[in-house]
């Protein structure tokens, strides 16, 4: 409609450049200051704001002055570190990360014969689609009471509750993983050969590895927590209670920067597992294979 | 009887000199709503170093011939045969490139992946190691033999993918529109090196595509596919050098096939019922 006709724009000249080194820039790659490279660097965040959480609760416990309801920070690692050079802690620690490493095993081995089986067959999947649907909504202390009628006071029944809590999520990961494979993966490892097992763990497996490492996080962080939740309730009567008992025993006997080094203890050892045991796994996995973004 | 015998012949004939041969190949596939014929009764054979080349429009049912040749589908009336033997599955005699560049192991380094199908072979390590580095220099990626796919770019994922499939030495190499998710500058440069590594090695190659150009500039051999479902249109020789492309013989066959495809396609399109 408009009288502007744009095939008749105004001409313009043509020109040609001659492409010359850039004077006076310096190097064209140059390399970070140290603070660049401090500030880049995620664990040295985080330690800041581990540094402002302890100054922050140190403060506010002094101004509180209440040691029975808020130990301070201070307190509360003159605890930890008498439990530690006593050795009741250690030695707890040892109990509860024993039953957490059997039922951890158990509960993944069961997990990967489950998907193993959906994979492979159709009433594999039905199977594993039901049994998840059914059983990991159900919180895995609510099976203590059963567990412990079936298998009485003890390891045994810890056991059972932490492969509950394990077996469900890290299952669905896994299926869900190996179905997110990609159509072009599959047919390139089947022009290689690759048939049955093989093809599950040579091509499967690695592929949905992210996958597969997200449930076993997500298993590690049920069974944590449901461990120490049984434990509160039941630990001592094993004989020897573990990192569970532990607290509930301090708070019995209102020693309460106690029960702050158990639950600090709890804590520390999550954030090992998932910053220094899980996080070198994906740095040599699948961020190393470019399947997940630092 | 004396027709049958002469046919016979004919078939055993035309085994000693084909590698691989389809034999009135009918195939189809189930989508969720629909039993879709790709394609009708195909025939054709492939010789050794031959580039053999199928061309056609989207639904003519390339892909999924060339599909069954590797053995993922299997027809539903007709044969193909490898060296006299039935294709019954997927093998590493018919290695095959496809076009998406993820085809590539991601936790495996360059080298790594282009000895993988070998190692699963059975081949010993160290003459799968020697293979394989010859490969790689064969498609000028030395350099970034123990990098990790996700650093490469896609021509290069490519190249790595025909490395893998050369280094097998299967009997045909199978190539799924292998250079249509390049860009065109890369496109040219890879047909130019596939002509270049066929001249030093004289593979036997199935090459799938929808480019008329490629096909020209990539086959020995073209066979034009009519679409809905796919029947063998016409079987030309191809053969131009590598810097005739665009010349006048050239340009004469790149009509000569369009109008096959588009011609075909106006009469298919007059004549049938409106939806």
């Amino acid at each position: 409609m408009s009288e502007t006709n744009t095939m008749f724009a105004s001409p313009r000249p043509e020109f040609e450049h001659k492409v010359t080194a850039p004077v006076g820039l310096g190097d064209v790659a140059k390399p970070l200051s140290f603070a660049e490279k401090l500030g880049a660097n995620p664990a040295f965040r985080r330690g800041v704001i581990l540094v402002v959480l302890a100054l922050t609760w140190e403060l506010y416990a002094r101004w509180l002055a209440s040691p029975l309801t808020f130990p301070t920070f201070l307190e509360t690692l003159q605890a930890l570190l008498d439990g530690i050079a006593s050795g009741i802690i250690p030695q707890r620690l040892a109990v509860t990360l024993e039953t957490l490493v059997v039922g951890y095993a158990i509960g993944l081995t069961i997990a990967a014969l489950f998907t193993t089986a959906a994979v492979t067959t159709r009433i594999g999947t039905d199977l594993l689609s039901t049994f998840t649907a059914m059983f990991n909504p159900l919180p895995a202390i609510a099976l203590l009471p059963l567990a412990l009628l079936w298998f009485g006071l003890g390891r045994p029944s810890l056991i059972f509750v932490i492969v509950h809590s394990v077996l469900w999520a890290v299952a669905l990961n896994m299926h869900s993983g190996f179905l997110s494979v990609s159509e072009t993966l599959r047919m390139a490892g089947r022009t290689f050969g690759l048939r049955g097992m093989s093809f599950v763990f040579k091509i499967l497996v690695p592929a949905a590895f992210p996958a597969i490492l997200a449930g076993l996080k997500i298993g590690w962080a049920f069974a944590w927590r449901t461990l120490i939740a049984a434990e509160l309730v039941f630990g001592v009567s094993s004989g020897q209670g573990g990192l569970g008992w532990f607290i509930f025993e301090n708070r019995n006997t209102l020693d309460t920067a106690s029960v702050f080094a158990g639950l600090l203890t709890v804590m520390a050892v999550g954030l090992v597992v998932e910053g220094v045991i899980f996080r070198s796994l994906e740095a040599h996995t699948i961020r190393r294979w470019g399947m997940q973004s630092a | 009887m004396n027709h049958a015998q002469s046919a016979n012949k004919a078939a055993a004939a035309r085994l000693e000199t084909a590698l691989m041969s389809v034999d009135g190949v009918t195939l189809q596939y189930k989508t969720p709503n629909h039993l879709v014929t790709a394609t009708y009764r195909v025939s054709l054979d492939i010789h050794k170093t031959d580039r053999l080349v199928l061309l056609g429009p989207s639904g003519c049912g390339k892909s999924t011939l060339l599909k069954a040749i590797a053995g993922f589908l299997t027809p539903v009336e007709g044969t193909i045969t490898v060296k006299g033997k039935p294709v019954t599955g997927p093998g590493p005699d018919r290695m095959m490139v496809f076009q998406e560049f993820d085809q590539l192991l991601p936790w495996k380094t360059v080298n790594a992946n282009v000895m993988f199908p070998m190692l699963v072979n059975g081949v010993p390590h160290e003459e799968a190691r020697a293979r394989a580095s010859d490969a790689i220099t064969m498609v000028n990626l030395a350099k970034f033999a123990d990098a990790y796919p996700h650093m490469l770019s896609g021509g290069m994922k490519q190249r790595v993918a025909i490395a893998r499939a050369m280094a097998m030495k299967p009997d045909v190499l199978l190539m799924d529109e292998p250079y249509a998710a390049l860009d065109a500058l890369t496109r040219r440069k890879m047909q130019d090196e596939l002509l270049q590594l066929w001249q030093d090695v004289r593979f036997t190659l199935v090459f799938v595509t929808h480019s008329i150009e490629e096909a020209i500039v990539v086959g020995s051999r073209i066979v034009v596919l009519s679409p809905h479902p796919g029947q063998v249109r016409a079987e030309l020789n191809s053969g131009f050098a590598q810097n005739d492309r665009g010349g006048p013989a050239f340009q004469q066959l790149t009509t000569r096939i369009s109008h096959m495809l588009f011609d075909d396609e106006a009469t298919s399109q007059a004549t049938e019922p409106a939806r």
